[in-house]
């Protein structure tokens, strides 16, 4: 079974403000038609790679730019004690092994 | 653009950040297309809580100056305002302060006077303590509540700006208008919408070029014009050698926004599920179908503030041995510390330490995958954490002995693991926390915010 980083151009991950981290999914034409809907991006699937609750996952489609895009709250605030990864810039490596 | 009656206006955004970096021949290539006013932002919250909870600024003050100089020259040469929002990155007093004095010796040193205007929107954690009783402050997902005790616990407090003090300050005669903290895309927005541009382009055009170069092709070829009019607007590098397309301007609204389609500003919501996105030549991109609905206004709060201290130690391990067993070694390590720590200070609890092994887990703090080679090294780090800075090198300290020397297996000969530093702990500070994330409500856009001016060259 294809993995998440066989089937996209490049997955990115970033804060978006100090509670948020947003995960921006790049396929091609072809990869984003077989995959955006998919079952393999389930919110509960995308839950489980990002080791939240289904709850707190908001997934968006955007077709004019074959993005998915993921969005869920920080385990803690940016900076805190807890901190390993101050812009979440390495989050989307949770991602990449994801089956789709 | 928008029919030959409509009036545009144009607004030179040189960088997405003040102190990240200026390039003078872009500005002047700018310039040469008439701009009717140059902003930027020069902070965010992007850089972490430390910045607000202290008041002091990312960027270096050289940095920031030798930005500013070029802008401030630009804008003595076009006779056009400066607009820079969010000064000295948390917007707090003190950074605003800072950035000012910066303006005044550069128009000291290069003999320009212009009228400055201050905008600050520092707030006082009592005052918000009272609005939250009044019930005019609400919490933000995932923030559930907003107790007043919130508020007091922060040592610095800023309400993100509107445009709406933007163009008073304009009104009142500024040519430089500094700001505290400000959203990146009011900054922008402000000389469109006070010159009668639609809402939907001046907002979608201000968050399109709020980092500068990063909605272009060459992310990091300097910065961007927006034409801004009635029913649409423009975006192009400034940059000859640069270019937008479509794709690199629509492919912005992702970058750290939580929704890609709608974003909440003080006065409603700019809303672009229905813009079309159009190159108008090779370098040009044309907008439209921006909407802008107006809501109650509200101003965003941030507040940061210093919570405990931590003490770090570095260990490197290259003994080959270990590193092929290395789960079981950290395994053991743990538990070691843990041990150690409940027999010398009983007081500390295990959350006390927490290790990090660079070069295998330490980033994500997951399990390795099954399969995961062996790394050459690794650079293990310890972090102390404690309620003041002598307790938590004394965590540190008592861990000391067991990073330096602990065996795989009991019975082989003693090792000792690379320490690079004599005293081997390090004193890192104050860990920095934000602590608000909510809104509140105002009556009017200028009610929280304090406009004073300066006249540099005055003497």
């Amino acid at each position: 079974m294809p993995q998440l980083k066989d089937v996209c151009r490049f997955i990115r991950s970033k804060n978006a403000g100090p509670y948020w981290i947003t995960v921006d999914l790049y396929f091609d034409a072809a990869n984003y038609a077989a995959y955006a809907e998919a079952p393999g991006l389930s919110i509960e699937a995308l839950a489980r790679a990002a080791a939240v609750a289904p709850g707190e996952v908001r997934k968006f489609v955007v077709p004019d730019l074959h993005v998915v895009k993921v969005t869920y709250p920080r385990p803690s605030p940016q900076g805190g004690v807890l901190e390993r990864d101050l812009h979440g810039g390495q989050q989307f490596v949770r991602f990449q092994a994801l089956e789709v | 653009m928008s029919g030959e009656n409509q009036p545009i206006t144009n607004v030179l955004v040189p960088t997405g950040a003040l102190g990240a970096g200026v390039r003078r021949e872009h500005v002047w290539a700018g310039l040469v297309a008439g701009p009717h006013a140059i902003a930027c932002d020069a902070g965010s919250t992007d850089s972490g809580p430390a910045y607000l909870a202290t008041g002091k600024p990312k960027y270096s003050r050289a940095a920031v100056k030798a930005d500013l100089t070029i802008l401030m020259q630009a804008q003595a040469q076009a006779r056009i305002p400066l607009l820079i929002g969010s000064c000295g990155t948390s917007g707090a007093d003190t950074a605003l302060d800072w950035t000012c004095e910066i303006a005044l010796e550069i128009a000291a040193e290069h003999g320009l006077s212009p009228k400055i205007a201050l905008l600050r929107s520092e707030q006082d954690p009592e005052v918000l303590a009272a609005k939250a009783r009044a019930g005019k402050i609400r919490p933000l997902a995932p923030h559930t509540e907003a107790s007043p005790e919130l508020f007091l616990g922060c040592d610095h407090v800023v309400a993100l700006m509107g445009p709406e003090p933007y163009i008073a300050a304009l009104e009142a005669g500024a040519d430089i208008v500094l700001g505290g903290r400000t959203t990146d895309t009011a900054v922008l927005a402000a000389l469109p919408l006070s010159r009668g541009a639609g809402a939907g382009p001046a907002w979608h055009a201000g968050k399109i070029a709020e980092c500068g170069g990063l909605c272009t092709r060459r992310t990091r070829d300097g910065g961007v014009m927006i034409k801004v009019g009635q029913d649409s607007f423009d975006v192009e590098p400034l940059s000859a050698a640069n270019a937008c397309d479509p794709y690199t301007v629509s492919s912005h609204m992702l970058y750290e926004n939580a929704d890609p389609f709608l974003l909440t500003e003080p006065g409603g919501v700019l809303d672009v599920r229905e813009a079309v996105y159009e190159a108008l030549d090779a370098r040009t991109v044309r907008v439209r179908g921006s909407r802008f609905v107006p809501a109650p206004y509200t101003m965003k709060l941030e507040g940061a503030g210093g919570g405990p201290f931590q003490t770090v130690i570095l260990v490197g391990i290259q003994d080959p041995e270990v590193l092929a067993e290395l789960p079981r070694f950290l395994d053991q390590m743990e538990t070691a510390l843990r041990r150690r720590l409940a027999e010398a200070m009983p007081q500390v609890g295990p959350e006390a330490v927490s290790l990090r092994p660079y070069g295998w887990n330490a980033v994500l703090g997951d399990a390795p995958p099954p399969g995961t080679p062996t790394p050459r090294e690794i650079g293990l780090l310890l972090v102390a954490t404690a309620a003041d800075q002598a307790t938590a090198t004394q965590i540190a300290k008592t861990c000391n002995p067991i990073l330096f020397h602990m065996p795989l297996d009991p019975e082989t000969e003693l090792p000792s693991y690379a320490f690079p530093f004599s005293p081997a702990e390090i004193e890192r500070g104050q860990v920095y926390e934000f602590k608000l994330n909510h809104v509140v409500e105002v009556d009017d856009p200028l009610e929280l915010v304090r406009m004073s001016f300066v006249q540099a060259g005055a003497r």
